[in-house]
């Protein structure tokens, strides 16, 4: 058990700077890998945490490359190896699986040929053998019907079963050391579980060890012995999952462990300030030092060594790691926030709404109308009163955006109706809107790199909603500007920038400002955290929270995250396949009884902590359009009852918590059932 | 898929039919009609009777269209006017001579092409780039009446190896044909070699780039299978379009070379039938030229489904 693998010494890997700087993006790092051991590394998008799993591989990006240090596997030096020598170790010795199998298989190549290819490199077997072995594989990875399954093409597979085909090809070549980058980023919650599960089951079964990349602490914790923690290109902790995960010495860790939110936990996640600095910035003193709380001088002159302390059989590198000894009650705690006025009024109604994506025909064109009996989003109705977020949860293809569109107008409905301010219907026409409503109404899009126009500098893309809706100009457009940035924790300078010169988290914070620039009544968020950083996720989460308090905004806030939702919202709509399934105040929807889909939703969550494991109770099967009568979630419901599910559309359930449950199963008995 | 493809043929035809409409009207509503374009000062008295009744202008000018259209259905596209003689017996040679230059230029230019992009894309910011590179840009950016009136002073005049300009009889063989066509296709395959390779080079340069790529990589498989296997299907893939609009330019388009190297070859006959106000030919080659442009770009999208196993499916699941 104690044999090492592969082990990196003082590795450090950068790039030549157009000014002709060499900047290194990993800084002297240094780890081993124990045999049938499973190591995570975990950090923020930057942190290097890829480069260093790569190299691992023997395998730098272009543009990039080692400055010193060794990658010895089996004592020998991949990064000294020629491209024939890697070829014989890479598949065969140290395997990858990738963190996006759908663009990392090959699209014109059958699934079958992509394994056949890894066991004709490295194994003797025969064509009769291989086939076989293919089959095998399949099956190992829980491939439903793993026979037809290699003549498919990647695309014909759904996004966890792509996943599956990868871990597959890498199991192919029998490895010493499996290799996952981000194995599970992008999938839905419930397929990210399954996969997570089936890795385990692998890990055990073969011995194989693994290093699993990601940012995901939740993901981390379920498959990791040891966990290795990354921050601007160093090695920041080092040791044991139980103890990162419990008592965290680090101070970036501790606050990276804070900003999660969790699923137990009602209340805001504590944000840390900042963001992680660029490479090539850091020149003297702890890369932390910026958004440290225990930092003195000492931190900012001097940059600390990793030190081993034995007692705890962990590597830190902090001067001040001793005062986080024995803090760790402080990890359970969450910002408290003021709940809105339950009585206040109505300012949004969806009733009885239908979106449909299918084509019109010719006549419906010319009738104006949408003929489909089976419309991606049905029955939807939903009352938001003022100064609440209600929160829309479902997996993908649920039709929380498609409902979200709707309400902005950028997508007609098909049926139904949707009101705004003492039952004012909005036309589903955009361009028939008045001004006033457009201003009312306003969107925060998933990824500010795509929503914020590249060319247009920070002060440009605040002017224009204060110019179309208010008329500003000149001071007074100005003024309003800097008043903006300052509500989103912005200075004055920033107002030059343009998107480019921002981190991730600025840039959200530029398009909360823009959102709120027309001074809207209700402010639609489409996932608005999913791209950041969880530290900047906190943070964002905060800003929001704080500008609804101060200003009175309505969110309805589309996500699905289970636990960022139970952090934000004061209700909850869960959504499958374009149905409603159950929608009542965020505390009760989390508690039981709960829909079954809502169960499983839950079950699936990952939560940075090991003791806690996710519940399996559905198969994460993807189904491609609703059922066209009974109950949306028959094909994956796990309390199924019978042929009532699938003929006829549960009623409405209050239950005593005041939750609306849709299932035909009694209330009462869901909830014994789910104790 | 049978479903797709006479979709896309029936498409197609509509097309034409637009195409032959346009032409139509636009020789109707040009003063005067064909007889006084082409008699120009003569056009009085008997003479212009007499052309007016072998043309039967008299007739209503949609009566005109259905006959003629009828006709070019049936494969008959009437009589020229300059030479008197059926349009059939003057595009048949020109098809023919047509053909023969494109085809030699796309055996060498297409294989050629796809070759260089490839080495410039493997060797990139390598030696092999920059040489074939500079040179591939250097002949994109020369016109082709300079290239090949210089290809014509070189090799003709200077070196004397080659004629500088193609005479052969209407009834030329194939091989007569060939040695006289080395400098045109030449001059042609310079340009079109020089555009392809660059296309092929970066659609190659992007797919290296892809996540696909690394992974063969990363699974272990040596480079050169990888090239074959993983890259270049998918890297050529984006390439038949371009080569088949290349195709329909050789077949038709490339008049400048044509007039200097005295090739009789369609584009040529589209400037001659222009000058001599030989409408009706006009007429007929704007209906060839466009069934030519129809026809190779819908046999290039068929060629992209059938090769795409994503679009495949995607058809047959509708």
């Amino acid at each position: 058990m104690n044999e090492i693998i592969e082990s990196v010494k003082n590795l450090s890997i950068g790039f030549n700077s157009q000014k002709g700087k060499q900047i290194s993006i990993l800084r002297n790092v240094s780890t081993n890998i124990k045999k049938g051991e499973t190591v995570g590394i975990v950090g923020e998008s930057g942190s290097g945490k890829s480069t260093l799993a790569l190299a691992m591989m023997g395998y730098i990006k272009q543009g990039l490359f080692p400055l010193k240090g060794e990658c010895l596997f089996k004592s020998e030096d991949l990064l000294k190896m020629s491209s024939r020598q890697l070829e014989k170790i890479r598949g065969r010795k140290i395997a990858m699986i990738p963190q996006n199998a759908g663009q990392a298989l090959t699209p014109n190549l059958k699934i079958g040929y992509q394994i056949d290819e890894a066991l004709k490199l490295h194994t003797d077997l025969n064509k009769t053998e291989r086939d076989k072995k293919i089959s095998e594989l399949l099956h190992k990875v829980r491939l439903p019907s793993p026979e037809t399954m290699a003549f498919r093409y990647p695309h014909e597979l759904s996004g966890g079963q792509q996943q599956r085909v990868a871990v597959a090809m890498a199991l192919a070549g029998k490895p010493d050391l499996l290799l996952l980058d981000e194995p599970t980023t992008g999938l839905d919650v419930t397929t990210q579980a399954h996969v997570l599960e089936l890795l385990r089951f692998i890990a055990k079964d073969t011995g194989t060890s693994m290093i699993y990349v990601s940012h995901d602490l939740g993901a981390i914790a379920q498959v990791s012995d040891r966990i290795v923690v990354m921050y601007a290109g160093e090695i920041v902790l080092e040791g044991p999952a139980r103890k990162i995960l419990k008592e965290p010495i680090h101070p970036y860790t501790y606050g990276l462990l804070k900003s999660i939110p969790k699923l137990s936990l009602a209340g805001l996640p504590a944000s840390m300030p900042g963001s992680q600095p660029q490479p090539g910035s850091i020149n003297e003193g702890c890369s932390f030092y910026d958004r440290c709380n225990l930092a003195n001088d000492n931190c900012k002159k001097n940059s600390p060594d990793l030190e081993h302390i034995k007692e705890l059989d962990t590597n830190v590198r902090c001067f001040n790691y001793k005062e986080l000894i024995n803090q760790n009650n402080n990890l359970q705690t969450s910002i408290t926030k003021k709940s809105n006025n339950s009585e206040a009024n109505e300012v949004l109604k969806l009733k009885d709404v239908s979106i449909s994506y299918a084509k019109q025909k010719f006549f419906d064109q010319l009738l104006n109308k949408i003929s489909d009996q089976n419309p991606t989003v049905k029955d939807i109705n939903i009352d938001i009163k003022k100064g609440e977020t209600i929160a829309l949860v479902g997996e993908s293809g649920s039709g929380k955006s498609t409902i979200l569109k709707s309400i902005a107008g950028l997508l007609k409905t098909k049926d139904g109706q949707i009101k705004f301010e003492k039952d004012r219907i909005l036309s589903s026409d955009l361009k028939k809107r008045n001004p006033n409503d457009l201003r009312a109404i306003q969107l925060i899009f998933q990824n500010p790199d795509e929503s914020l126009n590249p060319n247009h500098t920070v002060e440009q893309i605040l002017s224009q909603p204060l110019k179309l809706y208010f008329n500003l100009s000149g001071d007074e457009l100005k003024k309003n500007i800097i008043d903006l940035l300052k509500k989103v924790r912005l200075g004055e300078f920033y107002m030059s920038r343009y998107p480019r010169q921002l981190s991730g988290g600025e840039k959200q914070r530029v398009a909360v400002a823009r959102a709120f620039a027309a001074k809207p009544d209700i402010i639609l968020c489409d996932e608005v955290t999913s791209a950041l950083d969880v530290s900047v996720q906190a943070a964002v989460l905060n800003l929001l929270q704080q500008l609804k308090e101060d200003l009175g905004t309505t969110y309805v806030f589309v996500s699905h995250d289970l636990a960022v939702v139970r952090a934000i919202s004061d209700r909850v709509a869960v959504l499958y396949q374009g149905r409603l399934c159950e929608i009542g105040p965020s505390q009760n929807v989390y508690k039981f009884p709960s829909h079954p889909y809502t169960e499983v939703l839950l079950g699936a969550v990952l939560e940075p902590d090991p003791d806690i494991k996710p519940k399996l109770v559905a198969e994460d099967i993807v189904e491609e359009k609703p059922p066209e009568k009974g109950c949306s979630f028959q094909g994956r419901c796990p309390r199924k009852i019978g042929d009532i599910c699938n003929s006829e559309v549960p009623p409405w359930q209050i239950g005593e918590n005041g939750n609306a449950i849709r299932c035909h199963i009694n209330i009462d008995e869901l909830a014994s059932l789910q104790q | 898929m049978l479903l797709l493809i006479l979709k896309r043929i029936g498409l197609g035809l509509i097309t034409l039919f637009i195409v032959s409409l346009i032409t139509f009207v636009g020789v109707e509503v040009l003063p005067g009609d064909a007889c006084t374009t082409y008699l120009e000062r003569e056009a009085y008295g008997a003479a212009l009777d007499a052309c007016i009744k072998r043309l039967g202008l008299d007739v209503p000018a949609y009566e005109r269209y259905l006959d003629w259209a009828s006709n070019v259905v049936r494969g008959d596209f009437g009589y020229s006017l300059s030479g008197e003689m059926p349009i059939n017996e003057v595009l048949g040679p020109r098809v023919k001579n047509s053909l023969v230059l494109a085809s030699v230029s796309i055996l060498i230019g297409i294989p050629l092409a796809i070759v260089l992009g490839i080495i410039t894309a493997l060797w990139r910011d390598k030696l092999p780039d920059i040489m074939i590179s500079t040179i591939t840009i250097f002949s994109m950016t020369i016109p082709e009446f300079i290239s090949a009136t210089l290809l014509i002073l070189i090799v003709a005049i200077w070196l004397g190896w080659l004629p500088g300009i193609v005479i052969i009889p209407s009834d030329a063989t194939f091989y007569e044909l060939l040695s006289n066509i080395i400098l045109p296709v030449v001059a042609i395959s310079m340009i079109m070699t020089a555009h392809m390779a660059r296309m092929v080079r970066s659609s190659v340069i992007q797919v290296m780039a892809s996540d696909y790529v690394q992974m063969a990589i990363l699974k272990g498989v040596p480079y050169w299978k990888m090239v074959f296997r993983h890259v270049l299907p998918n890297a050529l893939l984006p390439a038949i379009n371009v080569v088949a609009l290349t195709i329909a330019w050789l077949l038709g388009g490339v008049v400048v070379t044509e007039v200097v190297f005295n090739y009789p070859g369609l584009g040529r006959l589209v400037i001659e039938s222009i000058s001599n106000r030989d409408l009706p030919v006009v007429q007929a080659l704007a209906i060839i030229l466009a069934s030519i442009y129809v026809g190779i770009n819908l046999i290039a999208d068929l060629m992209t489904l059938m090769l795409n196993p994503r679009l495949k499916s995607l058809q047959i699941r509708k």
